[in-house]
C-alpha cells in the first residue's frame, strides 16, 4: 500500500466522519428531510424518529438512564455553555453562587465561568498535578456551602490526561453539588458512565468520534438529582425548553450512528490506537535524544503523545514536518503570542511549552503512517537542532538558565 | 504558519550560510538576542575585516520560520556591506522582503537587534584590542 500524503495525526482537533456514519446521514439531506417538529405530516414523523433513534443511541452510550435527557446541541461548547450558565441562571434567587472548576480546561468552560465572574459568582480554579490531574482531595476542600456546581473535563484536548471523574462525581453527590463534565474528548474512547460516575451534566460532541461537525449533547440528569436549567437559546421551545432551534436531523442521525459504532468497537479500536501511538512513542524516544512526554503516561487518552523536543522551536517543527497534521503548544503557532495555558498550569516551562508537539491518533491511522512520520521526525528534528544556539550551548555544557536572556520584543 | 510566503518557506527549508564561527576570533563579532522562554533565539555572528567590511556571516536560530527565515535572510544582506551599512538594514525592510505576517513583525525586529548585538561585540573586542596595542606601545617607548 502506498502512503498517501498528507497524514492526518491531528484526531483531538477534529476526526473524519467515518464512511459508515455519511451513508446513515445522506438519506436525510434529501428524502427525509423533513422538521421533526412537523406533527402533521410523515415527513415530520420520520424525521422525529430518527432523531429519537439517535437519542437512545447517544443515550446508550454514555449510560443516561433514558434518551430524553440527551438535549441536542451545536456541539461540545453549546453544551457547556448551557450546562453552566443555566444551572446559575435556574439557581438565580438560591444562596449558590459559588463555581468550581480546574485550570486545564476546555475554553469553553473556562471563559464561561470568566464571563460569570463578572456577573457575581465565585469560581475556584483548581490547580493540577505535573501530569495535568485534578486532585479529589482538592475538590472536597473547595466546597462550601455556596458551591452549586463543580465542572471537571474528561480528558484534556492538549496531552490527553484523564481526571478521576468518578471520585470526583461521587463526592459532589455526597455534598449535593452539582457535576458537569466536559467529555467531549473521552466519550467513545474511554468508559464513561454518568451513573456510574455521578455526572449530573455532560457535554459531548459529534465531530472528535467520527460524526460531522455542528452537533453535540448536554446531558442533563433527570432524577436524583433533576438538574434545573435555564435556556441560553430562546424560540420555540424544543428540547424540553431547553435549547430551541429547529434540530440539525442528518447532523443528530450521524451522531447517532457515531455513538453506535463506538459503543460496539471502543475496546478493540482502543487496543489498536493505544498500539500505534505507543510505537510512535517509543520510535521517537529510542531515537531522539532528550524528549519529554507531557501529561500522564497512566491516564492519557489513547490516541494523544504531546511531546516536548528541547531546543527545537514548535513551529519550525511542524513546518519541517509539512506532510503531517500535528498541532504545537507553542505561542508561535498562537494569535497571542503565550504558549500553552495548560502546559503552563501543570508546571511545563515556557521554554520546553515552545517546543511540544502534539500528536493525535485516530481511527484511520496506520502503521505505516507512524513509522514515516518517525523517520520524518528523526531526520527533522536533527536538521533543526544543529540549526538551534541552544542545543550547541547545551552540548557545549552552559546552563541556559544561568544566562541573562535579553528580549526586546515582547514579554 | 498560514500565509506565510513562498520566499519565508523557501528560507526556512533552506537556510542560508547557518553554523559557527570562532567567538574568540577578534575579527568576529557575536549577537546573542532573543530569550528561550520566549520562543525564538538568534545568534548571528559576523567576520569583519580591519576596514570594517562583513567578509562572512553565520547564524543560528531556535524559532519559529519566520525567526528562522528572518536570520537566513540577514546573514544573505549583510554579507560584503560595510558595518555602517549592515546597521542601516532595518526590522521593516526585513518584514517586508518576507512578506511577515503582522503576529511575526517581532522577528524581524529580533534580525535587527541581532546585527546591532554583532556589531556591538566586534566593536568591543576591537576597542579592547586597541588598548591593549596601545599599552604595548607604550611599554616599548618607555626605556
Amino acid at each position: 500500500m502506498t502512503l498517501k500524503l498528507p497524514i492526518y495525526f491531528d484526531n483531538q482537533a477534529s476526526t473524519p466522519v467515518d464512511p459508515r456514519v455519511l451513508t446513515a446521514m445522506l438519506p436525510y439531506f434529501t428524502e427525509h428531510f423533513g422538521n421533526p417538529s412537523s406533527r402533521s405530516h410523515a415527513f415530520g414523523w420520520v424525521a422525529e424518529e430518527a432523531v429519537e433513534r439517535a437519542r437512545e443511541q447517544v443515550a446508550a452510550l454514555i449510560g443516561a438512564k433514558t434518551p430524553k435527557e440527551i438535549v441536542w446541541t451545536s456541539g461540545a461548547t453549546e453544551a457547556t455553555n448551557l450546562a453552566i450558565k443555566g444551572a446559575v441562571e435556574a439557581n438565580k434567587h438560591g444562596d449558590r453562587n459559588h463555581l468550581i472548576t480546574q485550570k486545564t480546561e476546555h475554553k469553553a468552560t473556562l471563559d464561561t465561568c470568566k464571563h460569570l465572574e463578572k456577573l457575581g459568582c465565585s469560581v475556584t480554579y483548581l490547580d493540577v498535578d505535573a501530569e495535568g490531574r485534578v486532585n479529589p482531595d482538592d475538590v472536597r476542600a473547595a466546597i462550601t456551602d455556596q458551591t452549586l456546581l463543580v465542572s471537571v473535563m474528561l480528558a484534556n484536548n492538549e496531552v490527553g490526561t484523564v481526571q478521576p471523574i468518578a471520585e470526583i462525581g461521587r463526592l459532589c453527590h455526597e455534598r449535593g453539588v452539582l457535576f458537569h463534565c466536559d467529555a467531549a474528548q473521552g466519550v467513545g474512547k474511554l468508559p464513561f458512565d454518568v451513573e456510574a460516575m455521578c455526572v449530573d451534566l455532560a457535554s459531548i460532541s459529534a465531530h472528535k468520534i467520527y460524526g460531522p461537525k455542528g452537533v453535540g449533547a448536554l446531558f442533563v440528569r433527570n432524577e436524583r438529582p433533576r438538574v434545573q436549567l435555564v435556556a441560553q437559546i430562546d424560540g420555540g421551545g424544543h428540547e424540553r425548553k431547553m435549547r430551541s432551534g429547529t434540530l440539525n436531523v442528518p447532523g443528530i442521525v450521524g451522531f447517532g450512528k457515531a455513538c453506535e459504532l463506538c459503543g460496539l468497537e471502543m475496546a478493540e479500536e482502543t487496543r489498536r490506537i493505544e498500539a500505534l501511538r505507543d510505537r510512535l512513542e517509543r520510535g521517537l524516544f529510542d531515537n531522539i535524544d532528550l524528549l519529554h512526554v507531557n501529561g500522564s503516561r497512566s491516564h492519557r487518552l489513547p490516541g494523544n503523545l504531546n511531546v516536548s523536543f528541547p531546543y527545537v522551536e514548535g513551529e519550525s517543527l511542524m513546518m519541517a514536518l509539512k506532510d503531517v497534521a500535528i498541532s504545537s503548544g507553542s505561542a508561535c503557532t498562537s494569535a497571542s503570542l503565550e504558549p500553552s495555558y495548560v502546559l503552563r498550569a501543570m508546571g511545563v516551562s515556557d521554554d520546553l511549552a515552545h517546543t511540544s508537539i502534539r500528536f493525535g491518533l485516530g481511527r484511520f491511522n496506520t502503521e505505516e503512517e507512524v513509522d514515516h512520520v518517525v523517520r520524518l521526525a528523526i531526520e527533522k528534528v536533527r536538521k533543526l537542532r544543529d540549526l538551534s544556539p541552544l542545543y550547541e550551548m547545551a552540548k557545549e555544557g552552559i546552563d541556559l538558565s544561568k544566562i541573562e536572556w535579553n528580549s526586546p520584543h515582547h514579554h | 504558519m498560514v500565509g506565510y510566503s513562498e520566499k519565508l518557506i523557501e528560507h526556512t527549508e533552506n537556510p542560508r550560510n547557518t553554523g559557527t564561527l570562532d567567538k574568540d576570533d577578534p575579527n568576529v563579532g557575536t549577537g546573542l538576542v532573543g530569550a528561550p522562554a520566549c520562543g525564538d533565539v538568534m545568534r548571528l555572528q559576523l567576520k569583519i575585516s580591519d576596514d570594517g567590511v562583513i567578509e562572512d556571516a553565520r547564524f543560528k536560530t531556535f524559532g519559529c520560520g519566520s525567526a528562522i527565515a528572518s536570520s537566513s535572510l540577514v546573514t544573505e544582506w549583510v554579507k560584503g556591506k560595510s558595518v555602517d551599512d549592515a546597521l542601516k538594514i532595518s526590522n521593516k525592510s526585513i518584514a517586508q522582503e518576507l512578506s511577515l505576517p503582522p503576529v511575526k513583525i517581532h522577528c524581524s525586529v529580533l534580525a535587527e537587534d541581532a546585527i546591532k548585538a554583532a556589531v556591538e561585540d566586534f566593536r568591543k573586542k576591537q576597542a579592547v584590542r586597541r588598548a591593549a596595542e596601545a599599552a604595548e606601545a607604550e611599554k616599548k617607548v618607555e626605556p
